[in-house]
């Protein structure tokens, strides 16, 4: 079995840029839930802002922060969630350069990421995790406490602050522009016989 | 005529919708566990023993094995001996679709609206086909459909002098561009002939085949046998992190069509390949 790098929310520059990408990590601390119409409403609410000449009034703070794109199935009575594994990262694309750029500094997800997104970890310091897809039962045990901050309306889509244990990750995107998933395409093709 | 009614319709896909979000069948467990046994890539074995345990436990718990429980697609065949009483079949199965979301604590994910996209809150409607058979019996097959897999299928009309190669050709740089995003290891569904509307159909009921069944045409097993060796090929492996074990299966289901057209669909599975049937 492969060792794991304990990380700790909230995560800075120095640490973060240590990590390569394949590295198994086991992520503690405070993380954040947002999908699309999330999102979409974060960058809209940073946009006003930006054109008001004012500070942002967002339902959590960007510095340092990890966003984890989930929509949780109902939880049991009893269970802290239900289950909770990662939703397709790229639908969030065109809103995360952005959420980068005020200071977010990990996002989780599956499947790859664009370009352009890419190219704003390098610039910005930030990484992207890949949760394994489907897992959403082991993950939840990783969920000690769950509570709606905003955007209940939103349903299973609303932000959801989580405390995580030991929630299993591995880097695809490090600060550096290199991308798992290119390099594990890379290794693994065979030419046609 | 036989008569059933339309509560025993709602029951059977009131059950179903819980028990196929919550365990997989036999097929699906031995091509995940020889899949780990076959995979190249550490990493990939990681992730496959991670959906193995992960599937473990939801069985165990009784839990649905992923978050999304999906968009409800119900392929009935009716047989036209069959006469249904005490109410309308699809109110019957979107009645069975609320109440089973609602026990088994299964995620609403459906939105009234495409484009304005308020949550029913219960999961309802489901998408149903309904096709009129010989015989006295009901079958109804419930598959739960997550987004994943789903917003990664197409359907292209392809022109007929492309042909095989065409087609294999476009099977494998879809699966390639867009595979990863589709939680592999896939079930690739591939609907060939018919037409526009039908093709699709076909690539989606391919998904309902156990795995490690064959097309009984030969000429189509050994296509299906062919696509699948040379997806497994393009080294995208478990969740497209690289490895061996990109595919478990592809199905491929035929139709005659237009002499002027060649029309194709993939309709992508991800792991949690996820339905169950009943004969009422």
């Amino acid at each position: 079995m492969v060792s794991s790098t304990k990380l700790e929310t909230p995560l800075d520059g120095e640490m973060i840029s240590k990590l390569k990408i394949g590295e198994r990590v086991l992520l503690s601390g405070i993380v954040y839930t947002a999908r699309d119409q999330a999102h979409k409403r974060l960058v809209d609410e940073l946009e006003r802002a930006g054109r008001g000449n004012r500070q942002p009034n967002l339902p959590f703070p960007l510095e340092g922060q990890v966003i984890y794109y989930v929509g949780p199935a109902p939880s049991r009575p009893g269970m802290v969630i239900g289950p909770a594994g990662p939703t397709t990262s790229c639908r969030m694309d065109p809103y995360t350069p952005m959420l980068l750029e005020k200071g977010l500094k990990g996002t989780i997800g599956k499947g790859r990421r664009g370009k352009d997104v890419i190219e704003a970890m390098k610039k910005y310091r930030a990484v992207y995790f890949v949760a394994v897809g489907g897992a959403a039962v082991l993950i939840s045990k990783k969920i000690k406490s769950a509570n709606v901050i905003a955007y209940k309306d939103l349903g299973p889509e609303a932000i959801y602050r989580l405390d995580v244990e030991d929630f299993p990750l591995i880097v695809a995107n490090d600060v550096y522009g290199n991308d798992l998933f290119d390099e594990g395409i890379n290794k693994y093709r065979k030419v046609k016989e | 005529m036989r008569e059933i009614t339309s509560e025993e319709i709602a029951k059977a896909v009131e059950n179903l919708c819980i028990s196929s979000n919550c365990g997989l069948g036999e097929d699906v467990w031995r091509a995940l566990r020889e899949g780990l046994e076959n995979e190249e890539s550490p990493v990939g074995k990681e992730v496959l023993e991670e959906i193995l345990e992960n599937d473990r436990m939801a069985e165990e718990e009784k839990l649905p094995m992923c978050q999304d429980t999906g968009f409800i697609v119900v392929f009935v065949e009716m047989g036209q001996e069959v006469r249904i009483t005490g109410g309308d079949i699809c109110e019957a199965i979107n009645k069975g679709v609320i109440n089973g979301y609602k026990k088994g604590y299964l995620r609403k994910s459906i939105v009234g609206d495409p484009l304005r996209r308020n949550n029913t809150g219960d999961n309802s409607p489901a998408w149903v086909h309904i096709d009129i058979v010989p015989g006295d019996k009901l079958k109804i097959s419930v598959m739960p459909k997550g987004a994943g897999s789903e917003n990664m299928s197409i359907v292209a009309m392809l022109s007929p002098v492309e042909g095989v190669q065409g087609v294999k050709r476009f099977v494998l740089d879809w699966v390639r561009e867009k595979g990863a995003n589709a939680c592999p290891p896939l079930v690739v569904g591939v609907g060939i002939g018919g037409i526009f509307e039908g093709v699709a159909k076909l690539a989606k009921k391919a998904l309902l085949r156990p795995i490690g069944s064959k097309n009984p045409v030969p000429f189509y097993a050994e296509m299906e046998e062919q696509l699948l060796k040379e997806i497994n090929n393009l080294g995208l492996g478990p969740q497209g992190l690289g490895g061996s074990t990109t595919a478990l299966a592809v199905h491929i289901e035929t139709y005659p069509c237009h002499m002027a057209s060649l029309p194709l669909a993939i309709n992508l599975q991800c792991h949690a390949a996820r339905h169950g049937t009943i004969v009422l």
